[in-house]
């Protein structure tokens, strides 16, 4: 029997692999975004490649801990780790330390504990936990009522934060609900939605609502006699015209302003390469002077003279395509989708829902940090201070990551036991 | 597994769909568009212009003309100008707050990222104080740079100025020059731009987001050094053009000085000068201004810019074109009863009444009388119609270099004025007119304008029996001791050798023989050949011309002094000649005091119109003033 073997082997040793890769992949990217040709020390704690380097070791202690618990612990305990998560969410409001506008780390001795991190697998084992109870249809609408709450309370408390960019990942999990049942058209009205929005910050507001109108019209007119079909029609466009009046003053009054002007740059609504378009447009140059072959490791000035910000931590993409170019870009991008689909493929294979669950999970959060961060780094996304999971500097976004990751591991590991 | 199972592919083709979004969008700024690459250049490249040393210029025996000294140009980048004491500013650097807000706002409209000049050409003395300070002021930085300077303040015409490039001379250069370059305005520096600017260098340096600099580009495998500008061996000889200019001093007026066998130029005088200095350094705009509309015209070239009816002088060459075309021998004589009658009833008056005199004596004595009567054998008794011959005199003349341009290594050189015969056929209506319509022309006087570097050159000529070496005043450049080939080409004037004796002759004896008009100006044992000139000047006073050439045999120099309301050529403009010729020759002056005294001491300037300084203001329009001549010479053409 299989599952008599040990852990060792039953660790998917590919996802292990594209993990320490990733990782290594970072420090030396770290390493060269930092880099001081005065100071070319490899091992300096003082430094953020040192740095980084303790927190590779702790997270792979922390993996290797991970993988030796007991199975039924996380199925078992994510209540409290839940609990837990929004506690901290709250104590950091107030005890929290603000750093660049957000009251998101808690200081513990020299560390700093950054409890948004944590509520991604916390609420990703508690949505597991829960939709894998027996007898639960994501149709209904109780069911899809607690999910939502899973998800939109530590949402709603990072918000507070507030750290947008970091709340806005739990959107992902939409992928974990329409595996498990929700609505196709979900996906479709959240990217018509998605359209909308767009276009409404793009052009007049009234001729967005004018346009969909007609074309309402158009649909009703052509299909008289199919009553339920002009109902639908009639309650989308009205939907969508409270939507678009919705973006208009959401947009104008509850955004902040750095936050309109970073989508007005993605939009190309604001051309300001010195001012508000600064980092998009430094950090553009930056990968787009790697060229087909990059630079050459420490060979990139973009990065190591500052002319990126955070040019080791939300930024770190930047480095990768000044010295690496295309080809590592390629690289890199390539073993994130790998990873991705491996994660999907072992969730798959699962006898336990709770394990296939909490994988599109981590997929789902993994996919949002690695499309949403490299996108804004080349100008597709607005800036959303996310980081790259496992290259970014940073020890509570890497330990994060790691745990999130490992949990799936080590749920994996026991696929063939008892459920 | 359940019913939902295929979502798992629309999941995973979403993904896949984005990550090959992603890539394109990489492929495409990495790959395709290459604007990122030079913009992150430009993120890092400082290009960083090394200025090279401007050439120097020496004179004949290698003593410094001019040379270089270190100022420094404060530049600013206005966007990174942080707010600082703008008093305290104002004050290391001589300027008030009003200036800084102008100049700060130029920079700024000129653009806010890249630098500019702040202020021009601080002294080593106030960089000195500023240095110190300069940490506190971020966004501005200093570059040193090189100005002339001019030890002995001499030659001003001859050396010209440098000055800021114009927007012109940026676009003709093709990308040479960049705003705040200097470059040769006028005289040396202007015609020998090219040789004495030398090759820029840059430095490629790198510098990081906050514009710390971050070394050399590649190790500076990318780096030039500036080349020096070539060095300028100039043909002036420095002792003797002080000694003109100190002679020149209150009068208008030039003198040239050319050795005969090079064609070096050994002076330059244009008088009344300034100080070469004027024009370097911050108060240059002023200076420039006063020089400008200075009623006295300092900035007037007049050695190659002043034109002048040559006066008597010019009966040298009708007495070598006379001969070389048959019309009188050295011996042919002429009667003069003092006066030329030349048709009607009034003649052309002579000084005196010289009696019948060969051509030596006529040269001698000028005798007018004698060279009516030589005009008249060439055009009129040539054997063909009077207009023919006046055509091939005009040929003759013209080889002397007279009516064009000599091609001197100077800019804005003037080609004076020879008439031709349909200038004559036009005034008087038909081509039948004769030698008595344009008499004057017989004794350099009339429709003849010819600058003092002309008549120098005319001297030359005649000391070298018959030929001249194109006059310059840069005799060999750079280290090699390069000299342009056009110098050493002889140019024949088109009269044979054997013709200039009887007239070199007739010019000994005016120096050296009684009653020679020129003997005051005789010198113990030198043989000056020369010949006055007293130009008739409608305005005022008759100008005072001599040209001349020493020694006799295998001449040294040849000289042509103009002093302007001088009166008789005898006066002021042969013993200035004399003077330069004995220093010159026996490097000293042995002449009595009182006799060089006289001179240095003379003031020629036209007093009522100086007197006043302050004088209603003039235009201070420069073209109009470089346009207009002299009163005198205007007035002459006129005749």
């Amino acid at each position: 029997m299989i599952n008599q073997r040990s852990l060792f082997f039953n660790i998917d040793w590919i996802i292990i692999f594209i993990y320490i890769t990733l990782c290594v992949i970072g420090w030396f990217n770290i390493h060269a975004a930092v880099y001081d040709p005065q100071n070319p020390s490899i091992v300096d704690l003082d430094t953020n490649y040192g740095k980084q380097l303790l927190f590779i070791v702790t997270a792979l202690i922390l993996g290797a801990v991970i993988l030796l618990l007991d199975n039924k612990f996380f199925n078992a305990f994510s209540p409290i780790f839940y609990g837990v998560t929004l506690i901290l969410l709250v104590v950091v409001l107030f005890v929290g330390r603000n750093v660049g506008g957000n009251q998101a780390w808690i200081p513990i001795g020299s560390f700093r504990l950054q409890p948004s991190e944590f509520a991604k697998f916390s609420s990703c084992l508690l949505l597991a936990k829960y939709l894998s109870s027996t007898n639960l249809k994501l149709q209904d609408f109780q069911t899809l009522i607690v999910c939502t709450l899973i998800l939109v309370i530590p949402m709603a408390l990072i918000m507070l934060q507030p750290d947008t960019g970091s709340a806005l990942t739990f959107t992902s999990l939409v992928f974990v609900l329409y595996r498990e049942g929700l609505s196709g058209y979900t996906l479709v009205i959240g990217a018509l939605f998605i359209a909308l929005f767009v276009l409404t910050l793009l052009f007049n507001t009234w001729a967005v609502t004018g346009i969909l109108v007609a074309i309402a019209a158009v649909l009703i007119a052509s299909n008289k006699k199919n009553r339920s079909f002009i109902t639908t029609i009639a309650i989308g466009t009205a939907i969508s015209v409270v939507f678009i009046f919705c973006v208009d003053f959401a947009y104008d009054s509850i955004l902040q302003s750095h936050q309109r002007n970073r989508i007005d740059v993605i939009l190309g609504k604001i051309n300001d390469p010195r001012g508000e378009g600064y980092n998009l447009n430094q950090s553009k140059i930056a990968i787009g002077s790697g060229g087909l072959w990059g630079k050459g490791y420490l060979q990139g000035t973009q990065t190591k003279y500052d002319f990126v910000p955070e040019q080791s931590t939300d930024f770190i993409f930047c480095t990768v395509g000044e010295e690496w170019g295309f080809a590592g870009s390629f690289v890199v991008v390539t073993l994130y989708v790998t990873l991705l689909i491996r994660i999907i493929n072992l969730a798959e294979r699962q006898r336990s829902s709770f394990t296939r669950i909490y994988g599109y999970g981590v997929a789902s959060i993994l996919f949002f940090h690695f499309f949403v961060n490299i996108g804004m780094t080349i100008g597709l996304v607005p800036v959303i201070g996310i980081p790259l999971p496992f290259i970014s500097y940073g020890g509570s976004s890497l330990i994060s990551f790691t745990i999130l990751l490992f949990i799936f591991l080590k749920l994996d590991s026991n696929r063939m036991g008892v459920i | 597994m359940n019913s939902f199972f295929p979502r798992r592919y629309v999941i995973q083709g979403i993904f896949i769909a984005i990550a090959l979004v992603l890539l394109l969008r990489l492929f495409y700024i990495q790959v395709i568009d290459k604007s990122y690459f030079l913009s992150a250049k430009d993120n890092v490249l400082r290009r960083i212009p090394i200025f090279p040393a401007r050439g120097l210029i020496l004179d004949r025996t290698g003593k410094v003309l001019v040379q270089n000294e270190p100022v420094y140009d404060l530049m600013v980048i206005p966007n990174e100008v942080k707010p600082f004491d703008t008093l305290e500013f104002c004050g290391l650097i001589g300027i008030n707050k009003e200036d800084f807000d102008k100049k700060f706002k130029k920079a700024i409209k000129y653009s806010r990222y890249t630098s500019s000049i702040f202020e021009k050409q601080l002294s080593a003395l106030t960089y000195a104080a500023f240095q110190e300070k300069l940490y506190e002021y971020p966004g501005f930085y200093v570059v040193n740079r090189s100005v002339r300077y001019y030890p002995d303040s001499i030659a001003a015409q001859f050396l010209g100025y440098i000055g800021e490039v114009s927007e012109r001379d940026i676009e003709k250069s093709v990308g040479f020059y960049r705003k705040g370059d200097y470059i040769g305005k006028t005289g040396v520096e202007k015609s020998y731009e090219e040789l004495l600017r030398g090759q820029r260098g840059v430095q490629q340096l790198m510098v990081d987001a906050f514009n710390r600099p971050k070394g050399h580009f590649a190790d500076g495998r990318y780096d030039t050094i500036a080349v020096s500008g070539e060095r300028l061996i100039s043909s002036l000889d420095k002792d003797l053009q002080k000694f003109g200019e100190q002679l020149m001093v209150n009068k208008i007026g030039s003198i040239v000085a050319i050795e005969p066998s090079s064609g070096e130029i050994l002076t330059f005088v244009s008088s009344p000068s300034y100080n070469p200095n004027l024009m370097v350094g911050r108060q240059r705009g002023k200076n420039y201004t006063a020089l400008n509309t200075d009623p006295l015209k300092p900035m007037f070239i007049r050695p190659i810019q002043a034109e002048y009816p040559p006066g008597s002088i010019f009966k040298v060459i009708n007495a070598l074109l006379g001969q070389q075309f048959g019309s009188i021998k050295a011996d042919t004589r002429f009667f003069c009863g003092g006066g030329y009658y030349y048709g009607g009833s009034r003649p052309m008056k002579c000084t005196h009444v010289h009696g019948s005199s060969d051509l030596p004596r006529s040269i001698q004595v000028s005798c007018n009388t004698y060279y009516g009567n030589v005009y008249a054998a060439m055009i009129d008794r040539s054997g063909m119609r009077s207009v023919n011959g006046f055509k091939r005199w005009r040929e003759g003349v013209a080889k002397f270099g007279i009516g064009s341009r000599l091609d001197i290594d100077l800019p804005h050189e003037r080609k004076g004025l020879l008439p031709t015969d349909s200038l004559y056929t036009k005034r008087y209506r038909n081509d039948k007119w004769r030698s008595g319509y344009n008499i004057s022309l017989s004794i350099g006087q009339g429709e003849l304008g010819i600058t003092p570097l002309q008549m120098a050159n005319v001297a030359a000529t005649v000391a070298n029996r018959g030929f001249f070496y194109k006059p310059h005043l840069v005799k060999a450049i750079g280290e090699k001791k390069y000299i342009k080939p056009e110098y050493t080409k002889k140019n024949y004037v088109g009269v044979d050798a054997k013709y200039f004796e009887p007239v070199i002759q007739g010019m000994s004896m005016v120096v050296n023989q009684f009653p020679g008009t020129a003997t005051y100006s005789a010198i113990y044992n030198i043989e000056i050949c020369g010949k006055t000139g007293t130009v008739q000047n409608p305005h005022g006073d008759d100008h005072s011309v001599f040209f001349a050439f020493a020694p006799r045999n295998n001449p040294k120099i040849a000289i042509a002094v103009v002093v302007e309301n001088g009166g008789h050529g005898s006066t002021w403009a042969a013993p200035i000649a004399s003077l330069l010729i004995e220093k010159y020759l026996t490097d000293s002056t042995k002449r009595d005091k009182y006799y060089v005294d006289r001179i240095l001491k003379g003031n020629l300037l036209p007093r009522p119109k100086v007197a006043p300084k302050p004088v209603a203001p003039k235009k201070p329009d420069s073209s109009s003033n470089k346009q207009k001549q002299q009163p005198a010479v205007t007035a002459n053409k006129k005749r």
